[in-house]
Order: C-alpha cells, then sequence, then structure tokens
C-alpha cells in the first residue's frame, strides 16, 4: 500500500510541476490542483498509515489504547484542501479575467510588466 | 488575562475586517473605520511591546490545550517587535491608502482584505506550531491576491498571475517541507520540533527538509535565483499596496527563515555554507538590476532583493553580533521600503509617471517635500547617523569576525551600489531639470488637490520618516532591542522554556 | 438547460438538500460532518435551484445577497472565538459546553457556533463566486 501511495505521490509532483511549466495558463491550473493533492497524499503518507484503527476512545476507556491512526495528518490535509478550494477559485476567476483583458492564453505573452514605462 | 494581551492584534484585525466588510459599498465609512481601527491596532501594538519588554515571554494557549498539542501563540520579543512594526506601517499605508487608492478599487472590499492581510501577517509573526505558520502564510498570499489584482488592468493582471504561479508553487513547497518534518518528529509544535529534531538518527532527512524550507521561504523572501516574481509584479499595483507589500511581505519569509533556522536548524555547517552563498549572490543580483533600471518603483524593487541579502548573510553567519545587525537591518527596512513606496505613489501624483528619464526638477518645484524625502533616500545609503547605518556596522564587524571575506566584500558592493544608484535618482528625479515631455490631461495632479488632500499624502511619509530618525538618532534603544533579541534567538532555551512552562 | 424533470425535482431538492446540511452540520461534533461540508452541500442546494429555474429566481429565494452571508459567518465565528476571554478568563477559542444536552441539537457549545460560521461563510463564498462565474460567462 505505502509503495503505491509513494509511486502516486511522485507522478502527482512530477505531472503538477510539469504542467506548471506549460505555457497556457489552463495548463497552470491543472498543475497547481495536481501539485496540491500530491503535497496532501505526502502528508497522509508521512503519518504513517494505519489499517482499520480509527483514534477514538471507548466508551470505557479514559485514553486510547494500542496502536491506532494518527488523526492529526488528516486534519492537516483537511485544512489544505480548503485552502487550496478557496485558491483554485480564485486562480480560475484570475485567469479567466486575464483571458479576457489580454486575448491570450499564452504565458509567454504576459511581458508588459517588464518593459520601460 | 495578562496572556492574553498577545493575541489582541489578531482579534482586532479580524474585528476590523468584519466591520468593514458590513460597510461594502458604503467607501467614505470605510476609510474612517479603517484608520481608527490601524490606529487602535497600532496603540494595542506598543502596550503589547512593552508588555513583553517588562515581561518577558508571554504564551497563549489557544483552546485552553497544553503546549504540544494545542496551537500556541508565542510573544517573545521578535515576534512582538516585528507585530509593532507592522502595526506602524499598516498605520502609514491605512492613511496613504484613503487618498491615493481610487474609488473603484476601494469599492471591491479593499480596506477589508487589506486588515485580512495585516491579520495574516501578525499571526505569522506571533504563532509558535509550523502548520499554523502555514496557514497564515496563506491568509497572506490570499488577501494579496486580491489586493494585487484589484482593479484589474492589464499589467496588474499579468503580474497578479506570474506572482500567483510562483507563491502558490512556495506555498506547495513550504507544505512538502512540513510534512516530510512532521513524519520525522511526530509533532508540529516549533518549540516541540527543537528538542526532538536532535533525537532523529536520519540526518539526511532532517537536511532535506531544511532545504525544502529553504526553497519555501526563499520564494516567499525573494533570495537569489527565487526572485524573478517580485520583479514582474510588485510595480504593478497602486503604490500604497506595492507599499504594503515591499515593507512586509517579503519580511515574513526572511522573519520565517529566522525562527526555523535559529529555532529548530540552529547551526547547521552545510546550511550556512548554502545560506551564504545565497546571500552573496543576492546582493549582486538585486545590485545590479538595481543599477540598470529607469523606472523608480523598479528601483526600489531591486533594493528589496538586495537588501534581503544582507539579512540572509547575516542569519547565515550565525554569531550574535551578526542576528543582532540582522534584527537591527530588518527593524530599520520595513519602515524604510513602506516609505520608498509612498514617494514614489506621490512623485507619480506630482509628475504622473515614475520613470526616471521623464522626471526632473522636483527640488526645484517642491524644496521642502524633497528634503522630506531625502531623509529616508539617505538613510537607506546608511550614511551616519541615518538608520542604515548602524546595523551596517553589526554586519560588517560579524562578517570580518567570521573571516567571510566574501560575505564582506558583497556588503560593501551592496552599499556602495546603493549610494550610486541613490546619487543617480537624487540627481535624475530632483536636480535635473524636467525635460519635455507631453503630460496627459486627464489626471489629477497633486498641485490640483485641496490642502487636506496633500496633507493626507505627506502625513504618513512624514510619520515613517519620524520613526526612521527614531530609528538612526534613538539607535543605542534600537540596538539594545536587536541585542536582547539576538540572544534570544541564540539560546532557545528561554522560548523552549516558556512554551512549557518549565 | 431547462428540462421539466430537472425543473420539477429540484424544487423539491432544494428544501431536502438545506435540510440535509443542517443535519450534516449538527452531526460534525463526533461524527463525519461539520461547517464546511454542511456549507458546500447548502450552496450545491442552490446551485443546482439556478440550474433549473434561472439565477435571478434562486436570488429571490436566497433574499439576502450571498456577500453578505461571509461577514454575518465571519461575525458568528469570531463571537464564538473569543467569548471565552471576555466572560470565564480562558484563552482564545476554549471549548464552552453547556451542563444539559438539548433535544435534536445534542450538546450545545461554543464549538457549534463556530461551525455554524464557517457554514454561512462557506455558503456565501461559493455562491458569491458561482453567480459572479455564471453572470460573466
Amino acid at each position: 500500500m505505502e509503495i503505491i501511495l509513494a509511486i502516486i505521490t511522485g507522478v502527482l509532483y512530477a505531472s503538477g510541476i510539469y504542467m506548471i511549466l506549460r505555457r497556457s495558463m489552463v495548463k497552470l491550473i491543472l498543475g497547481i490542483i495536481l501539485l496540491g493533492n500530491g503535497v496532501n497524499l505526502l502528508i497522509f503518507l508521512l503519518g504513517r498509515i494505519t489499517k482499520g484503527e480509527p483514534p477514538i476512545i471507548d466508551s470505557t476507556e479514559k485514553v486510547l489504547q494500542g496502536v491506532y491512526a494518527d488523526p492529526i495528518p488528516q486534519a492537516l490535509i483537511l485544512t489544505a484542501i480548503v485552502i487550496s478550494f478557496g485558491l483554485q477559485a480564485f486562480a480560475i476567476i484570475l485567469v479567466k479575467r486575464t483571458y479576457k483583458v489580454l486575448k491570450t492564453d499564452d504565458l509567454d505573452q504576459l511581458n508588459t510588466t517588464d518593459e520601460d514605462s | 488575562m495578562t496572556n492574553d494581551i498577545i493575541i489582541l492584534p489578531l482579534v482586532i484585525h479580524l474585528f476590523f475586517s468584519i466591520v468593514l466588510m458590513f460597510f461594502w459599498r458604503q467607501v467614505n465609512i470605510q476609510k474612517i473605520v479603517s484608520v481608527v481601527g490601524n490606529f487602535v491596532a497600532l496603540v494595542l501594538a506598543i502596550w503589547i511591546f512593552i508588555g513583553v519588554y517588562s515581561q518577558g515571554i508571554l504564551v497563549v494557549e489557544s483552546g485552553n490545550w497544553p503546549a504540544p498539542f494545542g496551537i500556541v501563540f508565542v510573544g517573545d520579543m521578535l515576534a512582538v517587535t516585528l507585530v509593532l512594526l507592522t502595526a506602524i506601517a499598516g498605520f502609514a499605508v491605512s492613511i496613504f491608502s484613503t487618498i491615493s487608492v481610487i474609488k473603484a478599487r476601494l469599492r471591491f472590499g479593499y480596506f477589508s482584505v487589506f486588515h485580512f492581510l495585516l491579520l495574516g501577517l501578525n499571526g505569522a509573526f506571533l504563532t509558535g506550531d509550523v502548520f499554523n505558520l502555514y496557514v497564515w502564510f496563506e491568509i497572506i498570499i490570499i488577501s494579496s491576491f486580491v489586493l494585487i489584482s484589484i482593479g484589474g488592468e492589464k499589467n496588474q493582471l499579468e503580474g497578479a498571475v506570474k506572482y500567483f504561479a510562483l507563491n502558490f508553487f512556495a506555498s506547495m513547497i513550504f507544505l512538502t517541507a512540513l510534512g516530510v518534518l512532521y513524519g520525522l518528529v511526530g509533532t508540529l509544535n516549533m518549540a516541540d520540533i527543537a528538542l526532538k529534531i536532535k533525537d532523529v538518527d536520519n540526518t539526511t532527512l532532517v537536511e532535506i527538509s531544511a532545504v525544502l524550507f529553504l526553497v519555501g521561504f526563499g520564494i516567499k523572501s525573494a533570495i537569489f535565483p527565487l526572485y524573478f516574481w517580485l520583479p514582474a509584479s510588485y510595480h504593478t499595483p497602486p503604490s500604497a499596496v506595492s507599499a504594503i507589500f515591499a515593507g512586509l511581505l517579503t519580511k515574513v519569509g526572511v522573519y520565517a527563515l529566522i525562527r526555523i533556522f535559529t529555532l529548530i536548524y540552529g547551526g547547521d555547517a552545510f546550511l550556512s555554507t548554502l545560506l551564504l552563498a545565497l546571500a552573496i549572490m543576492t546582493i549582486f543580483s538585486g545590485g545590479v538590476g538595481a543599477i540598470i533600471q529607469n523606472n523608480i518603483k523598479k528601483v526600489f524593487m531591486y533594493f528589496i532583493i538586495c537588501h534581503i541579502g544582507f539579512m540572509i548573510g547575516g542569519l547565515a553567519l550565525y554569531t550574535e553580533i551578526a542576528l543582532a545587525g540582522v534584527i537591527f537591518y530588518l527593524i530599520h527596512d520595513i519602515v524604510i521600503k513602506t516609505n520608498l513606496f509612498l514617494i514614489s505613489g506621490v512623485i507619480y501624483r506630482i509628475k504622473s509617471t515614475t520613470n526616471m528619464k521623464k522626471l526632473g526638477g522636483l527640488y526645484a518645484n517642491y524644496p521642502k517635500l524633497s528634503l522630506l524625502m531625502a531623509i529616508p533616500l539617505f538613510s537607506l545609503v546608511g550614511i551616519p547617523p541615518l538608520s542604515g547605518f548602524w546595523p551596517k556596522i553589526s554586519l560588517i564587524l560579524a562578517s570580518f569576525n567570521a573571516q567571510e571575506y566574501w560575505f564582506f566584500a558583497a556588503l560593501i558592493f551592496g552599499s556602495l551600489i546603493t549610494l550610486i544608484v541613490i546619487a543617480k535618482l537624487w540627481s535624475e528625479v530632483f536636480w535635473k531639470n524636467q525635460p519635455k515631455i507631453k503630460f496627459p490631461k486627464k489626471f489629477i495632479y497633486f498641485d490640483q488637490l485641496r490642502m487636506g488632500q496633500k496633507l493626507t499624502f505627506i502625513f504618513p511619509i512624514a510619520f515613517l520618516t519620524f520613526v526612521t530618525l527614531y530609528i538612526g538618532f534613538g539607535a543605542e534603544h534600537i540596538q539594545q532591542v536587536s541585542q536582547r533579541i539576538a540572544t534570544e534567538l541564540m539560546n532557545n532555551d528561554s522560548y523552549i522554556n516558556a512554551v512549557f512552562k518549565r | 438547460m431547462r428540462t421539466l424533470i430537472l425543473k420539477s425535482a429540484s424544487s423539491y431538492l432544494l428544501p431536502v438538500l438545506l435540510l440535509f446540511s443542517v443535519f450534516i452540520l449538527l452531526r460534525g461534533h463526533y461524527l463525519p460532518g461539520g461547517g464546511f461540508v454542511g456549507g458546500l452541500v447548502a450552496a450545491i442546494a442552490f446551485v443546482l435551484d439556478a440550474f433549473s429555474n434561472g439565477l435571478d429566481k434562486t436570488k429571490v429565494v436566497l433574499k439576502v445577497h450571498p456577500g453578505f452571508l461571509m461577514p454575518l459567518g465571519l461575525l458568528i465565528a469570531f463571537l464564538s472565538g473569543i467569548t471565552p476571554i471576555l466572560f470565564s478568563d480562558l484563552p482564545l477559542m476554549t471549548g464552552l459546553w453547556a451542563d444539559d444536552p438539548i433535544p435534536v441539537i445534542g450538546a450545545l457549545g461554543s464549538a457549534l457556533f463556530f461551525d455554524l460560521g464557517v457554514y454561512l461563510v462557506v455558503i456565501g463564498a461559493s455562491l458569491t463566486i458561482i453567480f459572479t462565474i455564471s453572470e460573466s460567462a
């Protein structure tokens, strides 16, 4: 299981960075989404995978007993998902506005900021 | 209640940004509320600074969860000093925004987002938890995305796309570093990480996480190979926005580097060498970039990069004198860079351009204003006894003591190039005769404004110049504070003990 | 895209989905659920209504501008966060709980109000985004 997740994480990172390096703005957004998912999976993986042992205290006990899954990575991932939800929504609107104003999808055309004014 | 005072800056900014949201379209009310809010925040920041100065490190455990489990807010001297500087810069910029930012932009909740940005900055300075630091960074960058793209002009949107892509990428690298670190030590509290990271056997992975942190924060603080987004984006929004970005956004990256590389990875030899090399290259490339630019705003942007190198290099030396110099430079730099962009805003309002080739004759027409502007410009160079001079002494001394002659040379080079560029700027903008160019008709020039409006333009600059003068002439006090912060940073026991209430 | 099936179904689906979102919101403290997911479900309910009946009618159903829900939700969450400082001298965001559980809702505490704030902010933010995109398209 770990090895599969590790490979998927690597693939997500690689494809995310590849997409960010493309010239199209739509691919930039796709790359951002893929990279975000890769990071989330990495955190999940680094929190060690424990199967079938949810961190829930039994009603007869006071503290957790034995082996249990670490709840923190899941909380971190949830937070990261919410944040990237907001950022991706912003990115889509930003790219849409930019496309409307500049009439191009090519990042190489975005060079008026370098001009001397 | 005494400990709770350190979270007041967060509470106050959140409160005011919510209040401002209720007055969504009423721009005039927003202006008043925002200035009042920033004034309250300034008073509170001074109070908190005095409180921490006299009582030592204050810690708040949010949600009443004991230290390594819950999120802690730690008000040590470094954090509260930066909170105070944020409040000073925020107060000045909020006044400047009321007059310089056009109504169309203010109607889209400019002030509300501005308070969110300050909330994020204060949170990043005060938090004692690495993941919480990430969350505050996200609040900062989301607010800055809105501020940089608000208005939606052509070059603004282009700058925003570049700024967005690189900053998002930096956040993802930061999150990766955080994941690796959590996998190694199993905790997110910075003090707890500092204790546990010594017991980790796999030093390779520790170094990897450190380099990932360096890349993540390096993009945000614009160090050498990672700074290209900054000259492409910082000059596009209105001057008030550029000012708060220049003063605080890159500095929060520097703050995070200082915090992480003193508390968690203190004095690692490999990292020090890497940081030092990057610092020298940053000073060099920033300085060379500043020389060839003709736009005032772009010159100042390359100065940001150049002077980030000073701080990173001082951090790499990792001695008490060097760190005191870094902190002093940070204090000086936040005030001065904010002020420079406000000045460029006023110059734009006077002449409708910021290109040095088209500017001139400012001294002949506005002698008093020019003298006011001269003080921050020459403080930036570091002419004694103005504020830039003192931290450079500490840094040069530290680099000489540590026998890092390359960094020593880079510091001299950086200072010299700053001097040359400022001299060029002074003669081009202030002394040269106004070249004959066509001025656009549809533009509200500075001269056409009412007296009150002119004063609103000038007051923030005068306020920040006064602070700069205080930093220069009251250098003894600032040096004392910096020295104390440097001592706290070098022996992180006081921080750890305060967090764990030992 | 105005099909008869979707139109007749959505008039029944809107109240059911909104009820479901409140259920998820209340369920959130011990079981999977909570303000964020509940808010998204409620937002989806309105989006579905906008698909079938048109944006203008949905805005009439919603009564308030979705942008207004954001500060309202933030205010509720903010108040629930600072209540412990103001009234019981505890640090920020400490959970305060009522002694006896209330029927239907269960244990009542400041965490529920925080979640309610999140719920409103999520509805407001996602509806503002979606309405803006669909209006400008």
